[in-house]
């Protein structure tokens, strides 16, 4: 059994065993042993992966499996990882892992919570695993479908307005999305004449460029949906708001990291003389979504709300520097996307923690918590610390990458969205602070908190998973940087190819 | 005629046989109940179901007025299939004291649409065409009125009669036209013969409406709402999804060969009429509340999804439609078998009386959420399998327009599919209704249903299968 398709066989294994559980308590062990043993096999696959690539393998894709599927239509069950997917692989199991255990505590329909919980993981990590672009879809939809039901049944507020208004946009973005695959499969004809749906075959070849400029778009729209682009990201706010703690864990964390790296590993890559000419369109949307998502995250006075809109600025700033096209930025886009990956589920979490002892999520009606639980309020302020880019921590290695590698570019339009890009880390400065400010610190505004208990263990143990990786990536990058650099070469190549 | 090519009928005489044993059982059954006829009947058209996947010859019959090829046995296997499980779905209907003494009248009724079905899709002549689809939708008119104490099935009844005489004679008058022009009414000699002259482009728009009312076609659609509510729900299901597969079969081949020379000309009409029917089916879906006619809108749009795959000409858009009609069987008759569980057991049939439903009868509830997402083209069950290929078709051609319209029309689809969902899963309700076994019967036609959804998209032979049977313009 190949070591990748182990990433979708161990979730389905674990739905099985829960299936088969008789009540809670069984069902949250199963799941929780389940995903203990997909994170083991993604560090796993980490060693593999390097040894791999000390021993001298410089294939672009590596574990590579093809079986045929439909003959007619070639489209194949064909599976494969670079550094950068390995990347994502390891964020993914990292955040199933300590999403389950902030999961914890649900109750009601706890086996079905589970289960869709997983399933959603699972279609993530097939997602990452494919190179066959319509394997790739069909795991991407398998990502989108359990989000209703979790966001309908065990959510909270406007929980079934936030469900139907996420499920329907996102499957708007996967409508494009679709339009733009069957444009690249019947326009991947090439030299050979042959059509085909694998992204290294499809890599080789140019694309017609009248076909580029009409699937570019669509396909980039597709996953910028996904990964909160201005303006097809309102059904974040509301979306993550809506949603119970794990699910938003792992939607703010991995759901929308899957748009950003959908739009560079099949929108730029396969279309990139496309990207060149029509980044600019991209950079103005993407530059909004930083500074919007930042401005919008100051008015907010709900935790997740807040959280929600920063994490919209954090992907934008993600799809911003994977359109900046040069080696540096694109490198500090994927470790942004695993860096706030972390810290956006840090977040959720916590905020998970916090409402579940105050039942409320308003700022101005919680006060000095820090008195109260002091574990999780050093946690949160570490993450606030992480969010703002403070040197030492994950947030602050991502974001410098990013914008050295903007500064790249000397036109003026560049240097322009640069700056205003870069403004957004002031802002976020003052909603953090803020927040942090009115809800840890100072006296304690509502005296019936007082007593409530500080982090369980299994909230300890999710807190201190994601600080540690926050961490590891911001004092020691090198590690996590080595493997994605040498896996973005051959795209920065192909984009610089067609330098506009 | 010798008797080998007569068996070339093979499917169209078994079946006539059935018809027969059943007319004759039925007297010969001594208890007033009757309880062994329904078990008799379904084991026999299972029988008959697994007889026609045996090999066959095929070959022309009566001066190639019948047709029998690979493709045309295909055909009636997946009618077949969809048959035997409507069949069993019906079981416990009939057992109801009000249906006791229509039992096997039932059966032989519907045998007999069905036989009018197999000559149709084997037609090699248009007046054999007639026949087959005369014999195929006027006896579903009983069928259609069958609860004799209810209004609303004598206007089923009484619609449905009306729009099978208006649509056929629609489409004869197109023929004659045809025929006129060309003096020749076989469908061979008509693919040479064609020459798209007006009269001839007046003639097949004729034919083009009377099919257009069998598939539920807007703006040929408005009997559909009204006849799906009324009849009751197993003729529903039968009407829906095997009537609508086999109009959808035989127009397919139709286009192909006998009006392949004015392929531009069918192209544009089909753009049009497949835009019309997938956005106002499904907008008008939006607000319904019965179920049956909710399915009703919703059957009308997917056979505007259909046609994405029809308007290419090609070989992959018929055997993208065979494929869909195959999975919409299974996902149609997924989500009636639930209504029909609830249905008999209740009596409710609107949306509203589902809330909270899984909280109850979790089993019917995954089984009906499973019917929804495959009719809605979500992973991983065979609905998207289907559409994908459809679209595929389409865009094959280069119609990527349409295939956007398409897919936004999916999204709205999904949006009122997800109020089914939403009703069942997330709404509370103080009353819902109570937990109960379903009957053996039902149980082993959702099975067979949830089976042929999650087996016929990942396993890819039979795609492959009925590609290699297709053939394009």
């Amino acid at each position: 059994m190949d070591i990748l398709t182990l990433f979708v066989i161990i979730p389905t294994l674990t739905i099985i065993g829960i299936l088969f559980t008789k009540n809670n308590k069984q069902a949250r062990v199963v799941a929780a042993v389940g995903m203990s043993i997909q994170l083991i096999n993604a560090v796993n696959l980490i060693f593999s992966y390097i040894s791999l690539r000390k021993s001298g393998d410089t294939a672009e894709f590596v574990f590579r499996k093809s079986y045929v599927w439909f003959e007619s239509l070639n489209i194949q069950y064909a599976i494969g990882v670079d550094g950068i997917a390995v990347a994502m692989i390891a964020l993914t199991a990292i955040i199933i892992f300590t999403g389950i255990f902030a999961s914890w505590e649900v109750t009601e329909l706890s086996r079905e919570f589970f289960i869709s919980l997983i399933l959603l993981s699972t279609g993530v990590f097939g997602f990452f695993i494919s190179l066959d672009l319509f394997t790739m879809f069909l795991f991407y939809e398998i990502a989108v479908i359990p989000m209703y039901l979790l966001i309908g049944i065990w959510g909270s507020g406007p929980k079934e307005y936030s469900a139907m208004k996420l499920t329907l946009m996102l499957m708007g973005g996967s409508a494009l999305l679709l339009v733009g695959l069957i444009g690249i499969y019947f326009s991947s004809a090439g030299v050979s004449g042959v059509l085909s749906w694998d992204l290294s075959v499809i890599s080789k070849i140019n694309i017609p460029i009248e076909a580029q400029r009409i699937f570019f778009p669509l396909t980039f729209i597709g996953f910028g949906a996904l990964g909160a682009l201005f303006p097809f990201h309102t059904w974040s706010p509301d979306g993550h708001a809506s949603a119970p703690t794990a699910v938003s864990m792992l939607h703010a964390g991995v759901l929308m990291k899957l748009g950003g790296y959908g739009a560079f590993r099949v929108a730029m890559f396969l279309m990139p003389q496309a990207a060149q000419e029509q980044a600019w369109i991209f950079l103005l949307l993407t530059g909004i979504s930083v500074v919007y998502g930042a401005f919008g995250a100051i008015m907010q006075k709900d935790l997740k709300y807040i959280n929600a809109y920063s994490s919209v600025s954090h992907c934008g700033l993600v799809l911003f520097g994977l359109l900046m096209m040069n080696k540096t930025a694109m490198d500090g886009a994927i470790l942004q996307m695993i860096s706030h990956g972390i810290m956006t589920a840090l977040f959720f979490g916590l905020i998970g923690m916090i409402y579940g002892r105050t039942h409320t999520r308003l700022i101005n009606e919680m006060g000095g918590l820090m008195k109260v639980m002091p574990f999780l309020s050093v946690c949160y302020v570490i993450g606030g610390l992480a969010s703002l880019g403070l040197p030492g921590l994950s947030g602050f290695v991502a974001e410098m990458t990013i914008f050295v590698g903007a500064f790249q570019h000397a036109d003026l339009f560049h240097r322009v969205m640069t700056i205003m890009a870069i403004s957004a880390i002031v802002i976020t400065a003052v909603y953090i602070l803020r927040v942090v400010g009115i809800l840890l610190f100072g006296p304690i505004r509502n005296p019936e908190f007082n007593h409530l208990t500080d982090g369980k263990w299994h909230e300890r143990l999710t807190t201190i998973t994601l600080i540690s990786a926050i961490a590891g990536i911001g004092l020691a990058p090198f590690w996590l940087s080595n493997i994605i650099q040498e896996s973005l070469t051959p795209i920065v190549e192909r984009l610089a190819a067609f330098v506009h | 005629m010798s008797l080998e090519s007569f068996l070339l009928m093979r499917h169209e005489l078994l079946l006539i046989a059935i018809a027969l044993i059943v007319l004759i059982a039925e007297i010969a059954m001594h208890d007033k109940e009757k309880k062994g006829l329904i078990p008799f009947v379904i084991i026999l058209f299972a029988i008959h179901t697994f007889v026609g996947f045996l090999p066959e010859k095929t070959g022309n019959l009566f001066g190639e007025m019948f047709r029998s090829s690979q493709l045309t046995l295909l055909m009636k296997n997946i009618l077949n299939i969809g048959v035997l499980i409507v069949l069993i779905q019906s079981a416990e209907w009939l057992k109801k004291p009000e249906n006791k003494e229509k039992i096997s009248e039932f059966f032989i009724i519907l045998f007999s649409t069905l036989i009018g079905m197999y000559f149709m899709i084997s037609a090699g002549h248009f007046v054999m065409f007639f026949i087959g689809i005369e014999t195929a939708t006027i006896p579903l008119a009983v069928l259609a009125a069958y609860e004799k104490s209810k209004n609303k099935s004598a206007e089923a009844g009484v619609k449905l009669v009306l729009m099978a005489a208006l649509s056929t004679g629609i489409s004869l008058y197109g023929v004659s036209m045809i025929y006129g022009t060309s003096g020749t009414l076989y469908f061979s000699e008509l693919t040479k013969l064609f020459a798209s002259s007006p009269l001839q482009t007046l003639g097949f728009i004729f034919f083009f409406s009377g099919m257009a009312f069998k598939i539920s076609i807007v703006p040929f659609h408005f009997w559909t709402p009204d006849v799906y509510e009324g009849a009751p729900i197993n003729v529903t299901s039968y009407l829906s999804v095997i009537s609508k597969g086999a109009a959808v079969f035989i127009f397919t081949i139709v286009l192909f060969t006998v009006f392949s020379k004015i392929i531009s000309l069918w192209q544009d009409v089909i753009y049009v009429s497949s835009v019309l029917t997938m956005t106002l089916a499904n907008l008008f879906a939006i607000r319904q509340k019965n179920l049956k006619r909710f399915l009703a809108f919703s059957s009308i749009a997917q056979a505007g999804f259909i046609f994405l795959g029809i308007i290419g000409g090609s070989t992959l858009g018929m055997a993208s439609v065979i494929y869909f009609v195959l999975i919409y069987i299974f996902s149609n008759l997924g989500a009636f078998g639930v209504i029909s569980i609830i249905s008999n057991k209740t009596g409710k049939e609107n949306m509203d009386d589902y809330d909270g439903l899984y909280k109850t009868n979790p089993k019917l509830s995954l089984a009906m959420m499973l019917s929804l997402f495959s009719l809605a083209g979500i992973p991983p069950v065979a609905g998207f399998f289907g559409k994908f290929f459809l679209f595929t078709a389409a865009a094959q051609q280069g119609f990527y327009l349409l295939v956007f319209i398409g897919v936004l029309n999916t999204i709205i689809s999904l949006y009122y599919y997800l109020l089914i969902v939403k009703a069942m899963f997330i709404n509370k309700n103080d009353n819902p209704i109570a937990y109960f076994k379903s009957d053996n019967y039902s149980k082993v036609s959702l099975i067979m249903c949830i089976g042929g959804m999650v087996i016929t998209g990942f396993a890819s032979v039979i795609f492959e299968y009925i590609k290699n049977l297709s053939f394009g313009v």
